[in-house]
């Protein structure tokens, strides 16, 4: 990836909206990808509002829903793959760029299956691929005016995590656990081999900085779940920091092949 | 010899005779019975040769040599559970490879059945 530079400083968009590409974005082929589990009450609502607003292609990866997830999807209209089992959220995207990768997309877009992530932001995040400015986006809730206030404990670890993820890499962002993103070509096949099993959104900073993309953060909003439960529970918050932690060092001592 | 070393070396013998019979039944690979089989020779051995189990706790300063027999097993214990703990990832990372061929490859079935009469 030419003229790139590992520190790459999030941008603050003061005004999200001004940066709006075209509708289309050119000629890229896009998808939006989505991983799902035991989303059957919520999938159809988003995959209906992304069909409406967006011309993307809409993937959804149900990652062995016990219910009618997969159904749903496919009957709002959006492609969807089925794995046999559950293989956890970092699977499943991969599966994504597995897909992304097969069918030539050039840049892929994840938003969670649960309605947490606007989809009117997916705009802003595309805008710095498709300008040529980033090879990857991420949306953070911290930027810009989203008044997002988690628990104290996710407080604590998001900071962490920034601070890891700046010690390490060298990228200042704000929202490290962001799971809204989009990636370019380059980042869909790297991702597509090497992609973390679970909790996979820190260890990507650490891919990225392995192929020294350009990465971006844009403001996005994002709301409390709409149905279903978080991934999260309070045990596993610890759980999450200590296997996280463990992983990012491991990947960087990693050598990729 | 006196009665506890005949029942070690039994037990040892037993393990190995049972690990060698499961590997002639095929239900342990050969790759998974070389830590059993060495364990529980080198115990058979330590067992039987009572000086030498001397020797070697001597060596290594401990005082009780039925201690190193201890030590001696834990040892491939933990050998074992680590090659376990290492073949149970590696599976994992083949069924997930799997589960995802497998997802990419029911979609494409289905996108070729649009097409096909019903």
């Amino acid at each position: 990836m030419p003229g790139h530079t590992p520190t790459v400083k999030s941008v603050r968009l003061s005004n999200p909206a001004s940066t709006l590409p075209p509708a289309t974005g050119g000629s890229a082929r896009i998808l939006v990808c989505m991983p799902a589990w035991r989303e059957e009450k919520s999938i159809a609502a988003i995959v209906c509002a992304l069909r409406e607003k967006l011309p993307y292609d809409i993937l959804v990866v149900n990652d062995g829903s016990p219910d009618d997830t997969s159904g749903a999807a496919r009957r709002a209209g959006a492609i969807v793959l089925d794995l046999p089992c559950n293989l956890g959220i970092g699977g499943a995207v991969q599966t994504a760029f597995l897909y992304a990768r097969d069918e030539g997309y050039d840049i892929v877009v994840r938003i969670d299956a649960d309605g947490q992530h606007e989809i009117d932001d997916i705009p802003a995040v595309l805008a710095p691929i498709l300008e040529g400015r980033a090879d990857a986006v991420i949306g953070s809730r911290f930027l810009g005016e989203t008044e997002y206030r988690g628990t104290f404990m996710r407080r604590f670890g998001i900071r962490y995590f920034c601070t890891l993820v700046r010690t390490f890499t060298g990228y200042r962002v704000t929202d490290p656990t962001s799971g809204f993103f989009a990636i370019n070509r380059e980042l869909i096949d790297f991702y597509s081999q090497h992609y973390p099993s679970d909790y996979p959104e820190v260890d990507a900073y650490i891919l990225m900085h392995h192929l020294k993309a350009r990465a971006v953060e844009v403001p996005a909003r994002m709301y409390a779940r709409a149905e279903g439960k978080s991934s999260i529970t309070p045990l596993g918050a610890v759980y999450y920091m200590v296997k996280v932690t463990l992983s990012f060092l491991i990947n960087c001592l990693r050598r990729f092949g | 010899m006196n009665r506890v070393t005949i029942i070690a070396a039994l037990a040892a013998l037993a393990l190995v005779a049972y690990i060698l019979e499961m590997v002639r039944r095929r239900k342990l690979r050969e790759e998974y019975s070389i830590l059993w089989l060495s364990g529980g020779l080198v115990m058979l051995v330590l067992v039987l040769r009572r000086d030498w189990l001397e020797a070697a706790s001597r060596t290594v300063g401990i005082f009780y040599p039925p201690s190193f027999l201890f030590l001696v097993a834990i040892f491939f214990i933990l050998l074992i559970l680590i090659h376990f703990s290492i073949t149970v990832s590696r599976l994992y990372q083949m069924n997930k490879k799997m589960a995802q061929e497998l997802a990419l490859l029911k979609n494409r079935g289905a996108a070729t059945d649009v097409s096909a009469p019903k």
